[in-house]
């Protein structure tokens, strides 16, 4: 099919308005086939919107999409995946209960007579797809039963059992291990040496520098540029993608440290935490790191008392408590902000007024009776004070873009005045301009005198950040490192328990 | 982003809550219009007055359903509830003392224990409440039939009888108590904490229990509260049968559930409100009013019903998935 400089998609002009947002505006750029092509700005800059109206899950408002020459028009995610765009999201599309191979031609199913299933066939084509991809998965394994890497290999086989010649991926490497990143990396090369396309979206820069050609930035819906990974610098590209210089990335303050507000000791929760002992004090941040599994969120969990403890102590400013229940560690003083914002941290068919409310409630109120204009105060003040940018305060949390329902999350936290903030991946799957916000409000935090105890899987995050660290694996504490001693290679050396291990990763 | 005002953003969301609460109105005044104007006897007041008095019997539990599903849960013994209640009041009513207090307070004390109860196993059992209350449905039952010795009681005294049969001028008390447990209900969610947090429970009972809120109690409330309207129902049907029936409240579960879901309540959760029951409520009312009026054979009445109900659920799902898109 004709088409001019081997360009594969084109869009011209691309625009999409939901009631009230203009998500895309007359986005016009190439990719070219055969190329792995970055598309990266922060959340709200119209990344997913774009993919979408590609796959077909939203309907363009104007403008073209020229597939392979011709223009196009997907009315269905199925139209989309027959003409051979597929795209991988961070929430698989597998069914857990299937085998491997079942998954892989789920809708396409091998038949004999167009009514019984063909299982030889079937599993035959699917090992042959392993084969090919240079994995080891058996097809006869249940989903389930498989890690995420091996979850995501097996979207991929199915995305190639149709023939898909585009491949869009979301976020692909954010729920991996560094060793897994470097299989799907293998992968992707591979299939780029085989012509397929791929669209690469992340919030690692450092990752698109490492396995794509080109870049595109977009930024409020608007398309900024596209460069050739080789002619552009980390700087450049978070310059195009919040408009402006970031003059620091992580603005930590120094703060004098006081009184140990929290310890814990010998805390223990059979098979998952063994022996854990440590001290936070007043405007310090504890770093945790390690890897995924390590059972990093488990202890935040156990001390904000979601998981009951087999053995141990906690004492808060040196007085032993028992924490049963979020409420009651709440009551001592303790915050969590936990993992999935979404999932755990909002309720996303709620305002934002009534989010901030949630912790808070109870002191708004007279007699069970909610003081309407004092919540609106408080909800207002916080608004203004966490720069969240919402139309209203009764705007619905689902409608916010992710820094900003983070910023909210932690907004109703920040009003409730805690002395201890267990953080969870604070800045996980924000954008660079939320995140140094995020880290100005620890900050601000820290300067009232609390203290934060921060699980991040981003080193040089925790690395900036934290006055001490301690690095966890299999539910160990395997050592502390001083602000001076900890570096990224002293931290992946405890983290991973073995040294070749680690200089292999890095 | 680029075109983000204040006026223009809550649109889709103004557009919903307005479909939400308007939507099912238009529909329950189509549907009076239509009725009336087959036969002029639906609009006579005295018509009127009748219908909202019979769903006032369904209506009161289904206040309290409606907090259930709101919170995500389903409570189907309630039929069965509404029996055993009535026949404990019948029964002290008619055969253990007479006593007027103790056939009020006994009834409505009893629904709400065997609410706790229900909320109670399936909260802290983790068992889905749908199969939790299966199982109460089929014990009350029994228990009815125990009590009463397989035979209704009947007789009321004139006090009793007036809970469900009396007037308060013109208008029939039972009304009274169904718009009155309406509106408290209202009140109770929109300005209390309480009912703040069962909207904050049945969006994300995860992010709840992180933010402090003690999810199981409030559950458990819940399912409470509804055992209570469950046993005021049984009094209102008790006294206007003057009787305790062996077969009250049987099927009504149907009728309850389907004037939340109807009332634009999300079996999800989270999401809707008890004006929307009031309304789903009355519309059941009147389609079995209409259709009488219109003597249509009584059989057609659960068909119909049957297929609201179906339709309702679609409806709820249109709305989800045009809010995601």
């Amino acid at each position: 099919m004709g088409d001019e400089n081997g360009v594969i998609l084109r869009f011209e002009k691309l625009t999409k308005r939901f009631p009230g947002v203009l998500a895309l505006d007359e986005v016009s750029f190439a990719i070219k086939r055969g190329e792995v092509h970055a598309l990266v700005g922060e959340n709200g800059a119209g990344k997913s919107t774009l993919i979408k109206i590609v796959t077909g899950v939203y309907q363009k408002t104007s403008g073209e999409i020229i597939f392979d020459g011709k223009p196009v028009h997907f009315l269905t995610p199925h139209e989309a995946l027959r003409s051979g765009i597929a795209a991988i999201y961070q929430e698989f599309n597998l069914i857990p209960a299937l085998t491997v191979a079942e998954n892989i031609f789920m809708g396409h199913h091998f038949t004999r007579r167009n009514f019984i299933v063909d299982w030889a066939k079937m599993r035959e084509e699917a090992q042959k797809l392993m084969e090919f991809l240079e994995v080891d998965i058996d097809v006869d394994a249940r989903v389930r039963d498989l890690g995420v890497a091996k979850k995501q290999v097996v979207e991929i086989a199915k995305a190639l059992s149709l023939n898909a010649r585009v491949l869009i991926m979301d976020e692909p490497t954010a729920t991996l291990a560094q060793k897994e990143i470097q299989g799907l990396f293998r992968i992707i090369r591979f299939l780029k040496s085989k012509g397929v396309t791929v669209i690469y979206i992340s919030h690692r820069l450092e990752e698109i520098y490492e396995i794509c050609d080109r870049v595109t930035v977009l930024r409020d819906g608007r398309y900024v540029g596209t460069r050739g990974v080789k002619e552009v610098t980390v700087d450049e590209i978070i310059r195009m993608m919040v408009g402006r210089e970031v003059v620091e990335k992580f603005p930590r303050v120094a703060h004098q440290i006081g009184e140990e507000v929290l310890r814990v000791e010998g805390l223990t929760l059979h098979g998952v935490l063994e022996n854990i002992s440590f001290s936070v004090r007043e405007r310090e941040i504890l770093g945790i790191a390690g890897m995924v599994g390590s059972g990093r969120t488990e202890l935040l969990r156990a001390i904000y008392g979601l998981d009951p403890i087999d053995r141990g102590k906690i004492y808060v400013k040196g007085r032993e408590v028992r924490i049963r229940s979020p409420l009651e560690a709440i009551n001592h003083g303790i915050a969590l902000l936990p993992e999935e914002r979404k999932t755990q941290g909002l309720v996303l068919l709620l305002s934002v007024l009534d989010n901030l409310g949630l912790p808070l409630l109870p002191f708004l109120s007279n007699r069970g009776f909610v003081d309407d204009t004092k919540l609106t105060e408080v909800a207002q003040d916080m608004v203004e004070h966490m720069n969240i940018k919402t139309p209203s305060l009764l705007q619905k949390t689902m409608y916010l873009s992710g820094g900003n329902q983070q910023k909210v999350v932690l907004g109703k936290w920040f009003a409730r005045n805690c002395d201890i903030y267990l953080f969870d991946e604070p800045t996980r799957g924000i954008d660079v301009g939320a995140k140094t916000e995020i880290y100005h409000l620890m900050n601000k935090l820290i300067e009232r005198g609390s203290a934060i105890v921060m699980v991040s899987s981003e080193l040089p995050e925790i690395l900036a950040m934290s006055d001490r660290i301690l690095v966890m694996r299999e539910g160990r504490i395997m050592g502390e490192l001083s602000r001076e001693e900890a570096t990224k290679e002293t931290i992946l050396q405890l983290a991973l328990g073995r040294r070749d291990e680690y200089a292999r990763v890095d | 982003m680029p075109g983000l005002t204040e006026e223009n953003v809550p649109f889709v969301q103004r557009f919903f809550v307005f479909w939400d609460r308007v939507g099912i109105l238009l529909a329950f005044l189509v549907v009076c219009v239509i009725f009336g104007a087959l036969n002029p006897v639906f609009f006579n007041p005295l018509n009127i007055l009748n219908v909202i008095r019979q769903v006032s019997i369904i209506g009161v539990i289904a206040v309290g359903m409606t907090f259930v599903i709101l919170l995500g849960g389903i409570d189907l013994s309630v039929g069965s509830v509404v029996a055993f209640a009535g026949i404990i009041a019948a029964g002290f009513q008619v055969k253990w003392g007479g006593s007027l207090f103790l056939s009020v307070v006994v009834p409505l004390l009893i629904g709400g224990g065997i609410g706790f109860m229900n909320g109670f196993v399936s909260t802290k059992g983790q068992l889905h409440p749908f199969i939790v209350t299966l199982g109460s449905m089929s014990i009350f039952r029994g228990a009815t039939l125990l009590v009463a010795q397989g035979k209704p009681i009947s007789g009321m005294s004139p006090a009793f009888r007036f809970i469900g049969a009396g007037m308060v001028g013109p208008i029939p008390f039972p009304v009274i108590l169904f718009l009155g447990c309406v509106i408290i209900a209202g009140m109770v969610l929109k300005r209390t904490v309480f009912g703040r947090y069962i909207y904050a429970i049945g969006g994300n009972e995860e992010a709840a229990l992180l933010s402090g809120i003690m999810v199981e109690r409030y559950k458990i409330s819940a399912f409470t509260i509804l055992g209570f309207l469950s046993g005021l129902s049984a009094l209102i049907l008790t006294s206007r049968l003057n009787s305790g029936e062996l077969v009250a409240g049987q099927g009504y579960e149907l009728d309850v559930i389907a004037s939340v879901i109807i009332g634009g309540t999300s079996l999800m959760g989270g999401e809707g409100g008890v004006y929307g029951t009031l309304i789903g409520a009355l519309l059941i009312g009147v389609v079995s009013n209409g259709l009488n009026l219109l003597g249509v054979q009584p059989y057609w009445q659960m068909i119909v019903k049957g297929m609201i109900v179906i339709l309702a659920v679609l409806l709820d799902k249109l709305k989800r998935r045009f809010r995601t898109v």
